[in-house]
Order: structure tokens, then sequence, then C-alpha cells
């Protein structure tokens, strides 16, 4: 690495180490329904009507059955409602060009994904979606789901803080004040933000360009559209749906060093807040500081791994003539380079971002390797809004439960004893992750339906389905290109994935907030199991990996680690 | 009983029945309550099948399916060997009982001569000195001593008695002189051996709460397995390998943790094992296990933390009256004193050169004992007249003169939570005699270890809160419930655990009865009522209270060596991916080949080393299992690293050492080629 990359990342993560703090204390007065913020005095009464509204008493909290009921009951009618949109919208208005309704299969699968905040896209949105669609259609969702990955996060938390209670909190009072108070001013930050660096945000008809170089194409047709407004909360929200088919990688959302610099800073910036309010809610700080640690030394490990095979390049270029010096540029906008998209690809895969500014189909093997492994590990790298610190919050169950033993205790977290139920939950969470992605795998892989979907063949094709199912049930969203997805059996049984990906994971992870809220909190002594310090980092991540990643591994073998050494023999796929 | 602390760990006597056990239990619906084993025998059921269906190499094929039936074999002959131990301490107990007879009073008050099994609870029996006593009971007339080294294997005689405390007597037990009236408390089957004995031998023992949340976590990771190989031959399909079931399956058991799995059932019963050989009997798994998890010890101050009696520390002579003086007229006033005080008086002034004499050799000595009137001890001489007493006694004794330094004295002494006894000659005060309670051996530091462990000692007495506070600190316990009435112990107790605390106590009276019931851990003495031993969890054969603390590190010990091993399980298998799954692709891709990172000599010699050190490694690990990861008083961030160095590490390194000498032992043998 250069001394311009070292610098890049060290403000990389300085910069996100930096807002850490400021951020989970804002999380905290968020969701505490009773704490101050200093946005009150714009939020307040617009919070206030929306409880009026909605016939909602701020005060009245609830159990885990009852969130989660709530939560499933919200997104469905979300999901009735962006279908609806996407099949209605050549009778809807800001269609300027004229777009048809789009086929049941893909409006189910981008429903789907939408709601499941995975933003999977079987579809290019400048070639496909109206501005009605992309602006309330999926905007909804790119607010609510984020909202709702927050609520869930912080009802765990309250279970874990909790004494003895038996509610987790009010679902509708989460995600209304997640939403007013922390979503939408950021984007309106954001966007305006964006739009400083040339992202456009209009309403116009796409324009018919005429290239000065004649000879080169006749016309060029450039897109238009409200794009930075949409494009601050895909990346705020750890969304990923890109307004245009590039996503990040097209100039038109992300064109400057600068706009790049704080679209990967924003993936992670709540996710990492969080471990702060994590630490805030539970009275011990050093032990959000632990979880934060764990999470960046996985993000820093992958990114080095990616970033290493990129630069290594492929062998078979050499002899070809191409410029090995600068590594693998396959498939990567020149703008920013190795570095650059290597440490994107990584950051949006540990997170359940899934916006690209490179295509992560043409990284090297291991290079792809990379956010794959990120992404099966249940994204808990920083991860989603929400769903990165739920999801870190089974492994560290895990982690007391199976270490916890060996200080010879009944094994305890923060104060909470892991029980058998709460085992069962976690485990079961785990499980759904591994049975989805390995079982759809499985089975596109040898039907008609998956195959005929492959554009490449060998270990690489079995990469890009991989890849696909991974990003569904890990509600990523970004993908392996290769593979032609917009077909009904894939729009279907991705979208079943990502519903599992998402909903069968957070009922699992309600009840563990129930199960733990309504414990006894055990007085900590020198006896307690320790979570925090460099040896509890390492048992989580060691936990992570051995419990984690090695169920993938013989999946990963004859997936990418096949192919890298096919390569290095000069065959490619 | 004292015969099963020295048991050997491989005794043939044991080791012979369970090997042959081992086969027995591969019933598979006996197997079914082990899910990770019982997947492990399917696999071995199918491998067998494959035998006679599959392509591979006939004889790969047999040493696979043998092998696996090994690991089932294996996990089962550890489960036997952990009852066989706990049976042959079991044999031990039944033959204190064997054909024992009873004298029962029928209604007409008169006595019939019956088998001891067909006494029931109710039953009156009288037990003459040289009888069996013939079932567990509750004096309720006479006393007689009894001799219960068949149970504690204590030689001493105890006394029992009707009314009391001491009332309680043990079927098996002897009487050794006089007669007493028992009133039989337990049904034949019931009684406390009986229970004893079937708890020890593992016939009625139900999973603990840890051992149930563990395999519920150890089946979800088979589940888990389960799915990464299923999915494992679609996805062999797509790249033209077929996978042979064989090593499909092979796979599969290296990847479930058949470690922890296998040993599981015998830690728990090695568990409860390890506290018999203590002489202390739980009456359930659970007991042992909480026992780990205890926050709080409340400690008995006498017989716990002190030894029974007061002891004198120092001599403080009156002004004006020598040392060496004092010291002999402190012994001559306790001469005659058979009190463990008294004793201990006469010892400490051996240190200032006085020699002691008997009473037989001072023909003119008169022995003055203690009245309830005077309050006061002591010898006549000729001329002297040696008292020894409390302050106001002596005060009384000498008219009035008392010194003023005496008296002060006497005050620091009592602040300082000691016990000043005064002596003097006629009218004159001679000095005072520090008597204290002495603190058993080795305890102050182990009360240090418990305090880094986050376990909090609490002392109970019925001692006035200064003294009690003297005493808490000189033996270091952190906190002290003074003027103890058995009602504070109780209330103490329920605060401790709504705060979420774990409490352990010990008990002996029937006024300790409620709060050994309340306690997360209730250790009964033997010699109590048996109200108190059917309210505690855990019953001590040996009446020692100090014990407690045993206790706690056999129960931490048992949680230990299970996380130990689901660590070590866990971790082995990233050695075993690396042994098995370069052998199944090299075939399709010879690409690969560089995976193979132990350089194992074919995809055969892999498969085959992977699944026997699976095998081998359980019976490696009974010894561990069976008598438990080693117990270090540390705070809970030094035991975790150093547990996770060892298991955690040490389990990713040690299989892939295992495997390759497996590899080149068995190549070199041409097990395979």
């Amino acid at each position: 690495m250069t001394a311009n990359q070292w610098l890049q990342l060290i403000v990389y993560f300085g910069a996100l180490l930096l807002i850490t703090k400021p951020l989970g204390l804002y999380l905290y007065r968020v969701l505490e329904t009773d704490a101050k913020t200093f946005l009150d005095r714009i939020f307040k009464p617009l919070e206030n009507l929306t409880y009026r509204l909605l016939r909602i008493d701020p005060h009245k909290e609830q159990n885990w059955k009852q969130y989660s009921i709530s939560m499933l009951v919200f997104s469905a009618v979300g999901l009735v409602f962006t279908y609806a949109i996407l099949r209605l919208q050549a009778y809807l208005p800001l269609n300027p060009q004229h777009f048809p309704n789009l086929s049941p299969d893909l409006a189910w699968n981008t429903a789907m994904s939408f709601v499941t905040n995975t933003n999977w896209q079987s579809y290019g949105g400048e070639s496909t979606l109206s501005y009605f669609s992309q602006m309330v259609g999926l905007v909804f969702h790119n607010f609510l789901s984020a909202a709702t990955g927050i609520a869930i996060a912080a009802a765990l938390v309250r279970g874990i803080a909790r004494n003895s209670a038996h509610t987790i909190g009010s679902f509708y009072v989460d995600i209304t004040r997640v939403t007013y108070y922390l979503l939408l001013p950021l984007a309106i930050v954001f966007a305006v933000f964006l739009v400083s660096q040339g992202v456009i945000d209009n309403f116009n008809a796409y324009t018919t360009a005429y290239p000065l170089d004649q000879s080169a194409a006749t016309t060029q047709t450039l897109p238009g559209g409200p794009a930075a407004s949409q494009v601050a909360i895909k990346m705020i929200g750890t969304n990923g749906g890109g307004f245009f088919n590039a996503n990040s990688a097209d100039p038109y959302e992300n064109p400057t060093p600068l706009s790049n610099f704080f679209e990967m800073l924003s993936i992670l910036a709540i996710s990492s807040g969080l471990t702060y309010y994590l630490g805030k809610m539970v009275k011990n700080q050093w032990h959000g500081w632990a979880v934060w640690a764990a999470m960046f030394i996985l993000c820093i490990s992958g990114f080095f791994i990616a970033f290493h095979y990129e630069q290594a390049g492929n062998p078979i270029h050499q002899g070809l003539g191409v410029a090995t010096q600068d590594g693998n540029m396959e498939g990567k906008e020149v703008r920013f380079g190795i570095f650059n998209s290597s440490l994107f690809a990584d950051v949006t895969t540990d997170a359940s971002e899934g916006a690209v500014n490179s295509m992560h189909d043409s990284f090297t093997p291991i290079g792809g390797l990379v956010p794959l492994t990120n992404i099966e590990l249940g994204e808990i790298v920083f991860g989603g809004v929400g769903a990165g610190l739920y999801g870190m919050i089974v492994y560290i169950v895990l982690a007391v439960f199976i270490a916890g033993l060996m200080i010879g205790r009944t094994p305890e977290y923060l104060g909470k004893k892991i029980e058998a139920y709460d085992v069962k939950v976690s485990m079961l969470s785990i499980l759904i992750l591994t049975f989805s992605i390995l079982g759809f795998t499985a089975w596109a892989i040898v039907s008609p339906w998956g195959l005929a979907g492959l554009n490449n063949g060998g270990p690489h094709g079995f990469s890009e389905v991989l890849y696909a199912f991974s990003s569904a049930v890990g509600n990523n969203g970004s993908a392996f290109a290769g593979l032609t997805t917009d077909t009904p059996w894939y729009n279907t049984t991705l979208a079943v994935a990502m519903f599992f990906g998402r909903f069968l994971m957070i009922i699992p992870i309600l009840a563990l907030a129930g199960s733990l809220a309504q414990k006894k909190l055990i007085p900590q002594s020198s006896g307690s199991f320790p979570v925090t310090g460099p040896t509890f980092t390492l048992l989580l991540i060691g936990v992570i990996l051995l419990v984690g990643a090695l169920t993938f591994v013989p999946a990963l073998v004859l997936g990418p680690v096949v192919e890298q050494f096919l390569m290095h023999q000069g065959t490619l796929f | 009983m004292a015969t099963a602390a020295a048991q050997k760990l491989f005794e043939p006597k044991i080791v012979g029945p369970a090997i042959g056990d081992a086969f027995l239990k591969l019933n598979p619906i006996k197997m079914v309550r082990n899910p990770v084993m019982f997947v492990t025998e399917v696999g071995a059921a199918i491998t067998t099948a494959e035998i006679f269906l599959s392509n591979e190499p006939k004889s790969f094929t047999v040493q696979i399916a043998l092998w696996l039936w090994f690991t089932v074999i294996f996990a089962n002959f550890a489960e036997a060997m952990a009852e066989g131990r706990g049976k042959a301490q079991a044999d031990a107990l039944r033959r204190s009982r064997t054909q024992l007879f009873a004298m029962r009073y029928r209604e007409s008050s008169n006595l019939e001569r019956v088998a001891a099994e067909q006494l029931r609870k109710g039953d009156v029996v009288l037990v003459v000195a040289g009888a069996i006593i013939p079932g567990d009971g509750e004096v309720i007339e006479g006393a007689a001593t009894v001799d219960e080294s068949a149970i504690t294997g204590e030689s001493a005689p105890v006394i029992r008695e009707s009314g009391g405390d001491r009332s309680a007597v043990t079927g098996g037990t002897k009487v050794l002189s006089d007669q007493i009236k028992v009133r039989i408390t337990a049904n034949p089957g019931e009684s406390f051996l009986d229970r004893m004995i079937s708890l020890v031998e593992g016939a009625k023992r139900q999973k603990t709460p840890n051992e149930i949340a563990l395999t519920i976590l150890l089946s979800a990771l088979t589940i888990i397995f389960l799915v990464v190989i299923m999915a494992l031959y679609p996805m062999g399909i797509y790249d033209g390998a077929i996978f042979s079931i064989t090593v499909l399956v092979a796979l599969l058991v290296c990847l479930i943790p058949t470690t922890i799995g296998g040993l599981l059932s015998a830690i728990g019963i090695a568990g409860i094992d390890r506290l018999v050989q203590k002489n202390v009997i739980a009456m359930s798994g659970r007991a042992v296990e909480a026992a780990g998890d205890v926050d709080v010890l409340l400690l008995d101050k006498t017989g716990t933390i002190t030894l029974g009696n007061r002891q004198a520390a120092e001599f403080i002579p009156a002004p004006g009256v020598d040392m060496v003086e004092f010291a002999d007229a402190a012994q001559l006033s306790s001469l005659a004193d058979e009190t463990p005080e008294g004793r201990s008086i006469v010892v400490l002034a051996k240190n200032y050169g006085i020699r002691e004499r008997q009473l037989h050799e001072m023909p003119d000595a008169t022995f003055i004992p203690f009245s309830v009137q005077t309050r006061m001890s002591g010898l006549d001489l000729k001329k002297e007249q040696y008292r020894k007493g409390a302050a106001e006694s002596i005060r009384k004794w000498t008219k009035g003169t008392f010194p003023k330094e005496v008296e002060e004295t006497v005050d620091q002494i009592s602040r300082a939570g000691g016990t000043p006894l005064v002596v003097a000659d006629q009218d004159d005060v001679l000095g005072t005699i520090y008597l204290k309670d002495i603190i058993k051996g080795g305890l102050v530091e182990r009360f240090k270890l418990f305090r880094e462990m986050g376990i909090k000692t609490v002392m109970i007495t019925g001692d006035n809160p200064l003294t009690a506070a003297a005493i808490a600190k000189e033996a270091g316990v952190d906190s002290f419930l003074a003027e103890a009435k058995p009602e504070d112990k109780l209330a103490l107790i329920r605060k401790e655990q709504a705060e979420g605390k774990l409490v352990a106590m010990t008990g002996d009276g029937t006024n300790d009865a409620p709060a050994l019931a309340q306690a997360d851990v209730g250790v009964a003495m033997n010699t109590g009522t048996q109200a108190a031993k059917e309210a505690g969890n855990m019953v001590d054969l040996d009446s020692n209270p100090t014990k407690l603390i045993e206790v706690v590190e056999v129960g931490k010990q048992m949680l230990m060596t299970r996380g130990a091993l689901t660590t070590f399980s866990i971790a082995n298998d990233v050695a075993k991916y690396f042994a098995i799954i370069p052998a199944m692709l090299v075939a399709t891709f010879p690409a690969v080949a560089p995976l193979n990172v132990m350089q194992l000599h074919s995809s055969y010699s892999a498969v085959l080393s992977a699944v026997i050190f699976n095998a081998i490694i359980i019976i490696l690990l009974i010894p561990l299992a069976l008598r438990g990861v080693k117990f270090r008083a540390l705070p809970a961030s030094a035991i975790l690293r150093r547990n996770l160095l060892i298991y955690g590490v040490g389990g990713i390194i040690v299989p892939f050492i295992g495997i390759k000498l497996i590899d080149l032992l068995i190549v070199s043998l041409h097990f395979v080629s």
C-alpha cells in the first residue's frame, strides 16, 4: 500500500471512531422515549401528531410477542403498499419515461427486497422504475426498514439492560422516533452534501445527448431523477438499492472522491454508533468498545485480504501485456482504483448495505471471497443498521455460553444468565441463516431453473449463485452480477430467501430480548464473565469465525478457493 | 466410603463391565437421548451398509465404518466408566446394609423380630448395644453412642439422644453402648442411604440446567453441519464430483461436536462422584451445578471458621507481678480444669518454662470446681487460694481491690473480640489471661482467593457485634452477621437472593432447616437432625462445615470441564476441514493440492486419519472428563485467558499434529493406500 492509501485508511477508520461516541449518545436520546434531543422543537409536534393519527399511546410498552406482531403487521402492510405501486406505476404520476407496470414476480421480488432492507435489484433503476415508484414505493422502506432494524436492536439491548422486565419498548414509538430524529435529519444533510458534490436531483425526463465525437455513437440517453435524496438514505440506512443500475459506481450517484469517502463512512456510521449505545445502555462502556474492536478487526482484516489479492491481480493478465502493477482493474472505476473499490466492497458487505462502487463479480476469486464471507458471517461486522448489532449480540451470547462455562459458572452476559431457552433461540437464528443460504444454493445449482441464469461456468458460476442467495438471506443486496436473476424462479426464491433472512431471524432475536428482559440482573463481581478487554474481543472473533464461518467453508472452497487455484493454473471462468 | 476416595482411574474391576456396557448402550432407543452420538451411530450404520454398496476400496469403507462404531462405543465407554465408578461406591455403601433385622414394637408394646425391609415409616424399633440400626429414624427415647464409620469413615463414635439436634440416626450404623428407641422415618428403598446409592449410580440422574442448554447448543451445531453436508452433495454434482456417502458421513461425524457430545454425561456423573469422594452426597446434579454458581458463602463461626473452643493466647500480668509468677498461678488455677480452655492455659504456661504438674503430685491441693454461684474455678493450696474467672466475679472475690491497669486490659481484650479471664490469689489480682478464638489454619488465604473469584464470605455468629467484628477481621471474611438467630440467617439469604445472588450455607440443627431449604446450596451435617438433612440439598458425611468451600470448587470444576471440552471440540473442526476437504476435491480439481497443508499421504489416508483422531480423542480425554479440569482460584478473567489458551488455541493446534501422526502410522502399517 502506498503512503497515500495508508493515510486514507487511517482517516477513514479514524473518522469512524470519532463519530461513534457522539452518534451513540444521540441514539441513546432518540431511543429513550423520554429523553430530549436538540431536534425536539422541530419534530416533537410531528411525532405527537403521528401518534394521534395512528392512535398509539407512546407510553404503553410491548412485550416481545406484541413487538414482533407489530413489526410483522407493519412490514406486511408496507410490502403490499410497494407491490401495488410497482404493479400500477404506469397509471401513477412522475413517470416521464412512461415505464410499464412491473411483472408480478419482479414486483414481488422488489417489494420484498426493500421491505427486508435488502435492496436486491433484479431490475435497473433508470430503465424500469418511475420516479414515483422510487420516491414513494421504495424510499418508504429505505427509511422504515432501516428504522425497524434499529428498533429491533434497541429492543434487544433493552432486554439485556433491564431487570426483571416484561416489556422491551414500543415498536411504533421506536420506528417513529428513529425516522424523525435520526434518519430524516441525517438524510437531509447528506442529500444536500451530495448535491454539492454533483449528484443530480431533478424530475426531468431523460436527456438525449449528441456526443462531440460523432464517429463513436449516434446518441446517448442521460437519465435524470431525484437521485441525491434517494442516495442519501440508501447509504445511511444500509439499504444499498441504487437509484441507477450502476449504483455507487455511477457518476450521477457518486461523483467525487469526497462523496465516495462520505458514502463509505455513512454505511458504517449508525452501526458503529450503536455499539456505543449498547455500552451506555448496559452501563459498561468498555463492553461497547470491545464489541467495536472486534468489528473493527474483522472489518480491516477483510479489507487487507481483498486489497492484497486485487493488487496482486490476475496472473493471466500478465501474459496479455496488461500492466500488472495496476492490479486487477477489471470491473472497477478508474476514479476509485483498487484501494477505494476494495474498501467499499469490504464495508458494503460488512454492513447489509449492498451498494457497490465496483463490480464484485470481477474481483479476483479471493478478492471476491471477502465480501461473500462478510455476508455469510451474518453481516455483524458493524453490519446493517440495527441488524448488525442484534446479529452480533447473538454471537456474543454464544461466545459467553461456550467460554463462560470455562470459568466455572453458569454463563452470564452482563448479569443475565444464559440458559437453555436463550441458547435455543440464538442457535435458531444461526441455523436459519445457514439453512437458507446453503439450501437455496444447493437447490439452484442442480435445478434447471437455477442453472438457466448462469452466464459463467465452473466454480465462478457456483460463486455467483452462492453470492446471490447469501446476499438475499443476509439482506445485503449486492450481487455477483454475472447471474441473470430477473426470472420468475430467481425472483421468487430470492424473495423467499430475503424473507427468511429478515423475519425468521428477527423473531428468535425478539424472543431472546424478551427472555433476557425478564431475568434478574445479577450484580457483577470479579467472578463474573469478563465482557471487556482484549481476551473478550479475541474470543468473540474466534467464535464468529468458528461457529459462523466454518459452516460455509466447504461451499467457499468449491467456489472462490478452487477458482483461485485454477486461475493460477491458467483457467478462467 | 473411605476406601472409595482412593479409587484408581482405570481400575480393572470397573473397566471390564464398562466395556460390556459400552456395547449395550448402542441401543438406538437409548442413544436418542444424546443427539450428537445418535447421529454418529446412524452414520456408522450407513457406512456399514456402504461397505456393500460403495465403489470405494472395501478396506477403506470397512475401516471408516469400524472407526465410526468405535467413536460411539468410546463415548458409551466414557459414560459406562463414570457410572461404574459410581456403582463401585454404591456397592461399598450397600455392603453396610445386608440382612438387617429389627426389633419392632407391636401395638401391644411387646417386641417382634422383623426383617429391616419390612419396616415402614412410623414404626418404632428398639436398638440395643451391638445392633445395627435398621433404617433412618429419629431417637425418641434414650441415648447411645453410635459408630457411624460405615457412612462417614470416621471411627470415633458419636452420641445420639432423643430430643434436640442430635436425634437423627442413619440406617446401617451400629449402636455401641446403651439402647435407644427409634422411630423409623423412611420406607425401605427411600431411606437416605438408598437415595445416596441410586444417585451415585447415576440411575436417577436428570440433566442439569446447564447440561440441557449445552445439549441444545450441540444439537443445533449437529443440525447445522447436517445441512452443510447435505448441501455439499448437490454442490459436488454441479462440479462433476460425486462425493461418496462414506466420505460425506466421515466429514459429518468429524465436524459435529462428538468429543463433548460423547463425554458430556460422563462429566456430569463424575461431578457427583467427586463430591462423594469428598464424603459429600449431593441430592441432585443440579445442586452440584448451583455450587459452582455460588456468590455468597454463609459460614458459621464456631466449627467452620474457628476451632470449636477458645484458647489462651497471652498472659498479661498485673502491675508488680512477675510474668513467670503469673504464668505459674494461671497454670495452677487451671490444673483441674478439664475444659479445652483450661487445657490451653496449662499448655501456654509451658512456654514460660513451667512444667505441667499433676494434681496427685500435690497432696494438699484442693480443687475448686466451677460453680454457678461464684462463677469461678480454682485451686486451694496450703497458703494460696487461686481463683480464675470473669472480671466481675473476681472483683467480688477480691472484695473490690482491682487494679486500674487490669481493668483496662480486660476492656481491651473484650474489644478485640477475645475473652478475658482474671486470676487472683485471695485479694491480690495477679493478671489477665487472653482467651482467643483460633481461626482454622489456611482459611485466611482461602477467603482471599474466594474474594478474588468474586465470592463473598459472611460469618454467622451468636457473638455480640464487637467480638464478631474483631474475629471477622482476623479471619478475613467480607462481612458478618452478629447475634444471629435462625430467622436472621433466613432473612439474610432472602436478601442476597433478591439481589440475584446464589447463596450456600451449612447447618445442622432443626432450626437451620428453613435457611437450608431457602439457600441455593444447603449442606447439612450428617450429625444434624433429620429435618436439617431433608431441607438441604447436600449432606456432608464428615460433618465438617469447612467442606462447603470444597463443594463450591467441585461445582466449578464440573462446569469448567464442560466448557473446556466444548471449546476444544469446536476448535478441532479447523484441522478436520484441512484434512478432509482437499481429499474430497483433489480428484476433481487437482489444483487444490496445496490446501493439503498437513501433507497427508492420500485422500483415503486423510479421511481415515481424521476419523481415527476424532474417535481416539474421546478415549484420551476420558481421564480429563472424570477427574475434571484442574481448579484454580483465580479471577474469572485469568481463568478465561488460561483455559482459552489451553482448550481453544490448543484445540486448533492439537488435531493438526494428531491427524498427521495417525496418517504417518496408518500409511506405514499399510492400512490404506
